[in-house]
């Protein structure tokens, strides 16, 4: 509590802080690079200057960013997300010098690493105020089923390992579905911020459980059901797990119900039981979870266990502090650069190494849930939710599968993993947390943002100065945010959402 | 390169990969090893600040710069004026604010200080402001009302530490 009061009275930006974690996180990256080149080459690879200033370049433009337009964001999301990257690029190089042809992947990793790092600073500068997010609630809905649906396009989408979620242009391919999480989030936030009392309060109750009237609860089951449906269709069993987990998160914490935790648990699992018996690919995985080490479904050529047991192997390999950059063996792993490149981490740098992978994921969780409490709007605190929760699922059910906890299902790992969707999507989630922390921890005379504005002075701040003060900013709040409270009060007829009192308050210049 | 070399560079490696992970954990000490320590050093440190510059009724309820740096450890609890306001239940709960210079408004409005989407909760519901100095809460006018302690206010009442405050679904509580 007192870290919070400290930061609403007298905020301390942290800037400097984060200069310092960031130069930290690039030497991290930068020796990592070197050592990968000792390990397997015996020489420091020639271009680790470049690649050390390409990184230190990125890091200090999005560092200026921050300092230049959200002072007050969280000084360690920036460097845990530059570091994370800069191992999966080592990473990445490592396994590729490992291979017998030379891919140069992580080059094309780079690119996309800068990609998203501009792409993160365009959502600092265009995204004011996360507020302004909630207007478009809907069509962020609209958006994500239509950037689902993208993949099933026949000549557009593309089938890769089994899995249709990609769509390529050219030589490029691309997952719709990794910009759709970060869609889905915001209309998840949108939509129970202002649906949340009709929510819990309304509808019949069965069994001592109250369950929402179906038109208040219709919109989520659309989106659940086609987003979940679709990925049965592209078969996609990591991404549905992750929209599902981010659902029944954001619903509770939205309602603050457990019941809602119950009820998605025993959903999700009469739903997997399903699944293994309709579904062959789904069916494989779960045998090969359960009988990883027995010699058959070793030994099974589509979809063994064999993948799975040469990471734990692999693993095992490392032990407690690894074999050392360049001194393992990953490649004996399929995709040992993608899917499981925790795997390979834990072979090269051991648990020590991946321990550290582990505390960074944590503390983004950490920073965005401490984000979200400390915020004063409920939509706020619900997209910082659902966006760390989709980072937080998305660790768990890699890093799961990866070690055998749950069936193994293909996402990528923040970050770290090779592929440019998730790696420019993970900025893009940065991006948003570093703005949305800006706003939670900005102190109240500061807080002039596009959307509303805060008077400090307490004098003025009464009754009779806010009709002649406030006047036109209150104006303008009713002018951006008439279209969602319209569109809020034509589909439910109460319209309740935070925006509705500024709207009267416009209109009548005062409250009283 | 030797292999002797490689290894110290091996191990020179963890060391500054451990080296950040405690940077980040010393960034955010006050959040991950509990608040009490940090508070007490930054609340000093604060005092000293504010001393200065501060001619808003703000230094009057916050009663005395140098109480709570010279009282012992856990002394500022004794204290009669709330230091901050935490939301314990309601959809904010966890939120919690420092009573700083600035009035602490309530309501559904998105100017308000604490903005509280709830159907019982009025645009600028209640207010809580430094008045000779002590902290004051005041109902503006609201539909459903405040309620302090179980009853509904209908005059401004001074706050205490341990006061409930239940606006709507939300309920507060002031604190140290």
């Amino acid at each position: 509590m007192s870290a919070n009061v400290a930061e609403v009275v007298r905020p301390r930006p942290y800037r400097l802080a984060e200069l310092g974690l960031l130069i930290l996180a690039i030497a991290v990256a930068t020796s990592a690079y070197a050592l990968v080149g000792l390990g397997v080459e015996g020489t420091i690879p020639a271009n680790v200057y470049q690649y050390g200033a390409w990184l230190a370049v990125l890091g200090l433009i999005i560092h200026v960013v921050v300092w230049w337009k959200a002072k007050y964001a969280d000084p360690v999301l920036v460097p845990i997300a530059v570091l994370l990257n800069g191992l999966g690029l080592a990473m990445i190089y490592r396994v590729d010098l490992g291979r017998s042809e030379y891919l140069n992947s992580s080059l094309t990793q780079l690119i996309w690493m800068t990609l998203g790092v501009g792409l993160a600073i365009a959502v600092i500068l265009v995204v004011r105020d996360h507020r302004w997010l909630r207007r478009y609630t809907f069509v962020s809905g609209f958006a994500a089923l239509l950037f689902l649906l993208l993949p099933l396009i026949p000549g557009l989408g593309k089938t890769i390992n089994g899995a249709r979620i990609w769509i390529g242009v050219g030589s490029m391919s691309f997952q719709p579905g990794e910009i759709a999480k970060i869609l889905l989030a915001i209309f998840f936030a949108g939509y129970l911020v202002s649906y949340r009392d009709q929510l819990v309060a309304a509808g019949p109750k069965i069994l001592g459980i109250r369950f929402p009237r179906l038109r208040d609860f219709g919109p989520i089951i659309i989106a659940w059901v086609a987003s979940v449906g679709i990925l049965v269709f592209e078969k996609d069993l990591g991404t549905s797990l992750l929209f599902f987990g981010l659902f029944v998160a954001m619903l509770y914490v939205a309602t603050s119900k457990v019941s809602w935790i119950i009820l998605g648990l025993g959903f999700f699992s009469v739903g997997a039981v399903a699944a293994t018996f309709l579904f062959s690919h789904v069916n494989q995985r779960v045998s090969g979870w359960l009988g990883a080490l027995t010699a058959e479904e070793y030994n099974k050529t589509p979809g063994g266990s064999y993948q799975l047991v040469q990471g734990l192997f692999g693993m095992s390999n490392g032990g407690l502090i690894g074999t050392g950059f360049g001194e393992g063996r990953p490649n004996m792993v399929p995709y040992a650069e993608s899917d499981f490149i925790y795997a390979s981490f834990g072979e090269e740098i051991g648990m020590a190494g991946l321990f550290v992978i582990l505390l960074c994921y944590l503390i983004i969780f950490q920073r965005g849930i401490r984000t979200a409490q400390q915020l004063r709007d409920g939509f706020g605190t619900l997209l910082a939710t659902g966006l760390s929760f989709t980072i937080a699922l998305q660790v768990f059910v890699v890093v799961g599968g990866v070690t055998r906890l749950i069936p193994l299902t293909g996402l990528t790992t923040p970050f770290l993993a090779q592929g440019g969707s998730s790696l420019v999507a993970n900025w893009m989630i940065i991006g948003l947390l570093l703005r949305i922390s800006d706003n939670a921890r900005r102190p109240v005379e500061d807080f002039h943002t596009g959307v509303l504005r805060v008077t400090e002075d307490p004098e003025e701040r009464t009754a009779s100065a806010r009709d002649s003060g406030d006047r036109n900013d209150t104006a303008r709040i009713e002018d951006e945010d008439a279209p969602t409270t319209n569109f809020a009060a034509t589909r439910n007829g109460a319209a309740d959402s935070d925006e509705t009192p500024t709207t009267n308050l416009g209109t009548t210049g005062g409250e009283r | 390169m030797s292999e002797f070399t490689v290894t110290v560079f091996r191990f020179a490696f963890f060391i500054i990969l451990w080296l950040f992970v405690l940077g980040v954990a010393g960034v955010l000490r006050r959040d991950i090893f509990g608040a009490r320590r940090g508070s007490r050093k930054s609340r000093r440190g604060r005092s000293k600040r504010s001393a200065a510059p501060v001619p808003s009724p703000a230094a009057a309820p916050r009663q005395s710069p140098p109480p709570p740096a010279a009282a012992p450890p856990g002394g500022g609890r004794s204290q009669a004026h709330p230091g901050a306001i935490r939301v314990i239940a309601g959809p904010l709960a966890g939120t919690s604010l420092m009573l700083s210079g600035a009035p602490v408004t309530f309501g559904r409005a998105p100017d308000n200080t604490i903005v509280i989407s709830d159907d019982f909760a009025s645009s600028h519901h209640a207010r809580i402001s430094a008045q000779n100095g002590a902290w004051v809460l005041e109902d503006l006018g609201s539909t459903n009302g405040t309620i302090v302690d179980g009853r509904r206010i209908d005059s401004p009442v001074r706050l205490r530490i341990g006061t409930e405050i239940t606006i709507g679904h939300t309920t507060l509580e002031t604190q140290s």
